[in-house]
């Protein structure tokens, strides 16, 4: 089956159930990992993670030693993977990949006036047009909040639709900026008209809102995905980003991927982290857990 | 009826809060004769990674503060444990302390927070120096904290020895985790509601009780711990000084019993200070000349 690029193909989005989701968040948080799952599962954040910086203050020197980490996480200790992607903004989308090219790391760019979405539709083109021109894999959109919750659906339905035609070969990330919606409702709504109007990944921040990816919405994002694909038969990625700065949150949003989307999810190419201090606290644990020593952020690299 | 009277939960001292321990156990401390006295919490190396995530956080800010108003934050704690000083007495007998014994050891403890009060503004100027050499430099050392200290206090000693150890690390602006003494615990829980509502920021004293035996490890392999203070008597001196090397730990060994005259001092602060030297050119040799 194809996803259909009709906005009236967009069903009903069913209601949250709050206190639910609260109940089913917490269960996640309390399973009990063994030392060999943990390895496992910390190496496969690791591998998952979208390394980002979105500072107005990102300088070409800033994006090469970010990009220098993506690919040499800690070289002191063997056999670690490398992050899956680099995030930046579109001007700097040919730097990173001249530098993580050949890693077979991914460059993602930001797009269509991020953070806030502010723009006119042909700059948002052009904004994405510029990234995927300049080498960008994977474009990382945001929705138009105002036009959302003023009602206006269709609208943001066929922005989305716009710029994964501009996009081409590079997947469309959906940042439907979670904080902002205020209600699971409409997250989940959100999520609904991003993946029919042909989103290959959903997302729930930009970073510079607080709340940004706590599990309630995650939860929530990974639910609209799964009734998403038993209706389609379409997979569609998950990408946290904002809020997850330690392994154990981490793993458990891997415990949960796995328990709502199941096995297939569990690899980069449908899950990410977006995170810039992620990496380090994920490495803290990897050698805490081999050496049995409380690590110090004094022997890792700075972030 | 016979009222029930209401026994204190003693429960450790993080990050400016007061947890259970994370693990959940607990353990019994007794009098000499074999007497129950309270419940204490029997914390877990997860309670040592915590303490120190807190007191690493702590550190920074506690560092930058000005010298004067550190000195200003220790006489404070010495103010409010003098309003609370019965309380403590009375701990102090119930580990077999007798009344005049408590009641002087109180009075000490009191008298050594305001001596190292009056140390943190000053031991920076009386122990730095300014070195003569041969080039155009103005040469001077001065001390910085060394950062994050482990302290084990002495186990015969429920206060005294306690504050003894403690003061002069964070009179330098080092930020502390310690363990309380496994069968005298009592007056370091209470010593932590001194602490806390006396000015000293969360994080920069962190106090846990428990068994030293499964402490003691954690702590000291911690990479994020820059020294250990620790007294002689203690069983673990060598293991602690191995796990240590790793990040060359400062390990400093001191008497258990803490002297009332011959117990304080400049050394004892500096012996957790890193000493910084400059070289600041100038254009002429005597440096400390008129000329210069």
């Amino acid at each position: 089956m194809t996803k259909t690029n009709d906005f009236n193909a967009v069903p009903r989005s069913p209601s949250i159930d709050k206190v639910g989701v609260e109940e089913r968040v917490a269960r996640f948080q309390s399973r009990s990992i063994k030392n060999d799952s943990k390895m496992q599962g910390l190496h496969m954040v690791l591998n998952m993670i979208d390394l980002t910086t979105l500072e107005g203050k990102d300088t070409p020197g800033k994006v090469r030693q970010m990009c220098f980490k993506a690919a040499h996480l800690h070289d002191s200790y063997p056999d670690l993977p490398t992050v899956a992607a680099v995030c930046v903004y579109p001007s700097m989308v040919r730097l990173a990949k001249s530098i993580v090219g050949d890693f077979g790391i991914k460059v993602a760019s930001v797009s269509t006036a991020f953070p806030s979405g502010q723009a006119p539709m042909n700059v948002k083109i052009s904004d994405t047009k510029y990234a995927v021109e300049h080498g960008a894999d994977e474009i990382d959109m945001v929705i138009s909040r105002g036009k959302f919750l003023s009602g206006e659906f269709s609208f943001v339905f066929d922005e989305i639709s716009a710029i994964k035609e501009v996009c081409g070969d590079a997947r469309l990330k959906v940042i439907l900026e979670t904080g902002e919606l205020s209600t699971l409702d409409n997250v989940r709504k959100a999520s609904d008209i991003a993946m029919y109007a042909g989103a290959d990944f959903i997302k729930t921040s930009t970073g510079k809102i607080q709340p940004a990816a706590t599990m309630q919405v995650t939860y929530t994002m990974l639910q609209a995905i799964r009734d998403f694909y038993d209706e389609t038969g379409v997979m569609v990625g998950m990408k946290p980003a904002g809020g997850i700065s330690n392994a154990k949150l981490a793993l458990h949003n891997l415990v949960m991927v796995k328990e709502v989307l199941g096995q297939e999810w569990l690899t980069n190419q449908w899950f990410r982290f977006g995170a810039s201090s992620l990496a380090n606290d994920v490495l803290m644990q990897i050698l805490k857990t081999d050496t049995g020593a409380y690590q110090s952020a004094d022997y890792f690299t700075i972030d | 009826m016979k009222r029930i009277e209401v026994l204190k939960t003693y429960k450790i001292y993080i990050g400016g809060k007061f947890p259970r321990t994370e693990s959940g156990r607990f353990y019994e401390a007794t009098n000499a004769s074999g007497r129950s006295i309270a419940n204490m919490c029997k914390s877990s190396r997860k309670d040592i990674r915590n303490a120190v995530v807190a007191a690493r956080k702590a550190q920074g800010a506690w560092q930058e503060r000005t010298a004067f108003n550190r000195g200003q934050i220790l006489y404070r704690i010495a103010e409010i444990l003098e309003g609370r000083k019965s309380q403590f007495i009375e701990e102090l007998m119930l580990q077999d302390s007798t009344k005049k014994a408590a009641q002087i050891e109180v009075n000490d403890c009191i008298d050594r927070i305001v001596y190292y009060a009056g140390w943190c503004d000053k031991f920076n100027q009386v122990a730095s120096s300014v070195n003569p050499v041969s080039s155009s430099h103005f040469n001077f050392s001065s001390y910085e904290p060394t950062g994050l200290v482990g302290i084990i206090s002495p186990e015969s000693s429920s206060l005294f020895g306690l504050v003894s150890m403690l003061l002069p690390v964070i009179s330098g602006g080092n930020s502390c985790v310690l363990i309380a003494s496994e069968s005298k615990p009592l007056c370091a829980v209470t010593l932590a509601e001194v602490l806390n509502t006396s000015d000293v920021p969360p994080g920069v004293v962190n106090i846990l009780t428990g068994q030293v035996s499964e402490l003691w490890s954690p702590l000291s392999s911690h990479m994020d711990v820059n020294a250990i203070s620790i007294c002689s008597r203690s069983a673990y001196i060598k293991d602690i000084q191995i796990a240590s090397a790793d990040n060359l730990k400062r390990v400093r060994t001191y008497d258990d019993e803490w002297d009332v005259q011959g117990g304080q001092g400049i050394q004892y602060i500096t012996d957790f200070q890193e000493l910084k030297t400059t070289w600041h050119p100038i254009e002429n040799i005597g440096g400390s000349s008129s000329s210069y």
